[in-house]
């Protein structure tokens, strides 16, 4: 039976088919003044043949990894072409978008086929890895083929470089400033969480407690980051003092909160067993909470590494990702800053994940976690 | 027969934003031991309240009350009844096995696991232990609640429209799952229902409410035998005492309005 194709995946193949073909008409690149005929690069036009010859699709069926093929020879061959052009014409642009389309093209086939179970589910994890390694080979050939000066982006191959010959560094900042995010992490949830509990034992509490937090929370970053500074000293203490200023706050509301998640009957009904205050919390009214605890955490993660990579901004010894960002853009050693991005982005997304796989394993029973009915 | 439960001139007014709301007033009852005692009445009647003031969940404003000869707060610290609520409020994070064991580790019973297992085969439920209440059933969730409040064996079992929100078939079999349970346990129940025939097919005695102010209005002493298969519904006798229940809910409501 023949498969059919949707309206989108049909306009992305014609698009693909299309583009390949007009790469073809155009001038491919060129190089001093003069003009690179697509010839001149086999690869790139073997890619493009083949990409016009797909068209052939709408007379008979393609297997949707001959898309696939078909985008990582366009990604090969295009980037194997940057080595010896000097301008990137036309035809050069338009065979990078047709390979895009035939990866968006795989990608929504992919889908499609999983949904109707004939490929098997594991194939999915393609998907988020051919969109990543989409936006790397867009964001790698826009830059070097239309040479964007390096100060304003550079290209992610030059990143990865940097990373790889700056490892030990980056390892030495990572250390000083996650010992700073971690121990403030720990302090700022572990208070919030107590002083959540003494508000909750008692409303004289509640109403002096409450609007200090609050107060604290609206306080600048960069206004207490140089004054815990000069309380703290410059290495990474001071640092967790502004972490935990910035993460009290949303840990003490969301606990309050959690801990008024427990049902009227349920709490009745810890009543007429005649159960005490810590019976009634350690069994109801924390586990009710968890959620909201949890959501505080997932919300501090982030929120700590900013902290800690700002405060660094304020007088800190010479380590620190912070403090590298800070004096790398002064030496315009921008690929180094982006290194050090790349290495707060990975670290603080393995953060959040990690909270987020305990919070899957605890409130395991919460609606939105088992995704069913109440 | 000694009284379980025993109101006098009992009152209960509740200060609201718009005005005092009189709940119960001049309530005069007693439950004896081993009854099975329903309240019926349109809603805002009080008889929830009722239940909730023996169960020193809340205060009356008016009168007395005494629960197994002491106070209600006396005997909620004595943990000398159990609550079944109108939502079975099973603790979703617990397997049924370990909900229905919530009161015993509160209470701090030995042996547990014995009495979860005896609690759990009075409401039928064995084979369930370990799924989790979000798993089962809104009649198997009120069974597992029912069981609960079993568990730790107070000889009185007060429950609030406990099946209100089950459909009519699920209803029909446990109340007489609840009757046979009644037979065996020998326990006195205090039953809170907004309906008709189930308050006549499980009772010994009916009291009749009416709201504004909630008052008792009647007290009916069913005739019926202690054993009752479903079909005694169509047997004159039954419907003679439905006919009075009806009467008297009549009687109080006012319609003036």
């Amino acid at each position: 039976m023949k498969r059919q194709l949707t309206g989108l995946q049909r306009a992305l193949a014609a698009f693909a088919g299309g583009f390949a073909l007009l790469a073809l008409i155009f001038e491919f690149a060129s190089t001093e003044g003069a003009p690179l005929p697509v010839w001149e690069f086999p690869l790139a036009g073997t890619f493009l043949v083949l990409g016009v010859l797909a068209i052939g699709r709408i007379w008979f069926q393609l297997p949707l990894f001959i898309d696939g093929a078909l985008s990582v020879l366009g990604a090969v061959a295009l980037l194997l072409a940057l080595d010896t052009l000097q301008m990137a014409g036309p035809g050069y642009w338009f065979a990078l978008v047709s390979t895009w389309m035939f990866a968006w093209l795989f990608v929504e086939q992919l889908a499609a086929s999983i949904r109707a179970g004939r490929t098997s589910p594991t194939l999915g994890m393609l998907i988020p890895v051919v969109f990543g390694l989409s936006l790397l080979l867009i964001w790698e050939i826009i830059v070097r083929a239309a040479s964007v000066p390096m100060v304003l982006l550079p290209p992610p191959s030059m990143i990865w470089t940097r990373i790889l010959t700056s490892l030990p560094t980056l390892t030495a900042d990572f250390l000083q400033t996650f010992k700073a995010v971690l121990a403030g992490f720990a302090l700022g949830c572990g208070s919030g969480f107590i002083v959540a509990i003494l508000v909750d034992r008692s409303p004289f509490l509640k109403r002096g407690l409450l609007p200090i937090g609050n107060f604290v929370s609206a306080l600048p970053i960069i206004g207490i980051a140089p004054i815990m500074v000069m309380w703290f000293g410059f290495d990474w203490p001071s640092k967790a003092a502004v972490v935990v200023a910035m993460t009290f706050f949303p840990m003490l509301v969301n606990t309050v909160a959690g801990l008024n998640a427990s049902s009227s009957i349920e709490r009745d009904l810890m009543r007429t067993y005649a159960a005490s205050y810590w019976e009634t919390l350690l069994k109801l009214r924390l586990p009710a909470a968890a959620p909201f605890i949890f959501n505080a955490l997932k919300i501090n993660s982030t929120l700590a590494l900013i902290g800690a990579i700002v405060a660094e901004f304020f007088g800190t010894p010479i380590v620190g990702m912070g403090f590298r960002i800070s004096t790398e853009v002064g030496k315009l050693n921008i690929d180094l800053v982006w290194a050090e991005i790349a290495v707060a982005a990975v670290a603080g997304s393995a953060f959040y994940g990690v909270i987020a796989l305990i919070e899957r394993a605890v409130t395991f029973w919460h609606p939105s976690v088992r995704g069913g009915r109440t | 027969m000694t009284s379980v439960v025993s109101a006098r001139g009992l009152g209960l007014t509740f200060k609201t934003g718009d005005g005092d709301v009189q709940a119960l007033s001049d309530v005069n009852l007693d439950i004896n031991r081993g009854e099975f005692v329903s309240f019926i009445g349109p809603s805002g009647c009080g008889k929830t309240t009722f239940l909730r003031v023996i169960a020193d969940l809340e205060q009356p404003t008016a009168g007395s009350i005494t629960v197994n000869g002491t106070s209600p707060a006396d005997a909620r610290l004595n943990r000398s009844y159990g609550y079944v609520f109108q939502a079975p409020a099973l603790l979703p994070w617990r397997t049924i096995d370990r909900n229905v064991g919530l009161p015993l580790e509160i209470m701090g019973y030995g042996d547990s696991a014995a009495r979860v297992s005896k609690a759990l085969d009075l409401v039928n439920l064995t084979g369930f232990e370990k799924k989790f209440p979000w798993q089962l059933s809104g009649g198997m969730q009120q069974r597992a609640s029912i069981a609960r409040a079993l568990a730790f064996d107070a000889d009185l079992l007060l429950m609030d429209e406990p099946f209100g929100a089950l459909d009519e078939i699920v209803r029909d079999h446990l109340n007489s799952e609840l009757l046979k349970l009644w037979a065996r346990t020998e326990k006195t129940i205090a039953f809170v229902t907004h309906s008709i025939p189930e308050a006549v097919y499980l009772s010994t005695k009916i009291v009749v409410m009416s709201p504004r102010p909630g008052r008792v209005t009647d007290i009916i002493d069913s005739p019926l035998p202690r054993e009752r298969p479903l079909d005694i519904r169509e047997t004159p006798e039954f419907l003679a005492i439905a006919a009075r229940v009806r009467d008297g809910l009549r009687a109080g409501h006012s319609y003036e309005e």
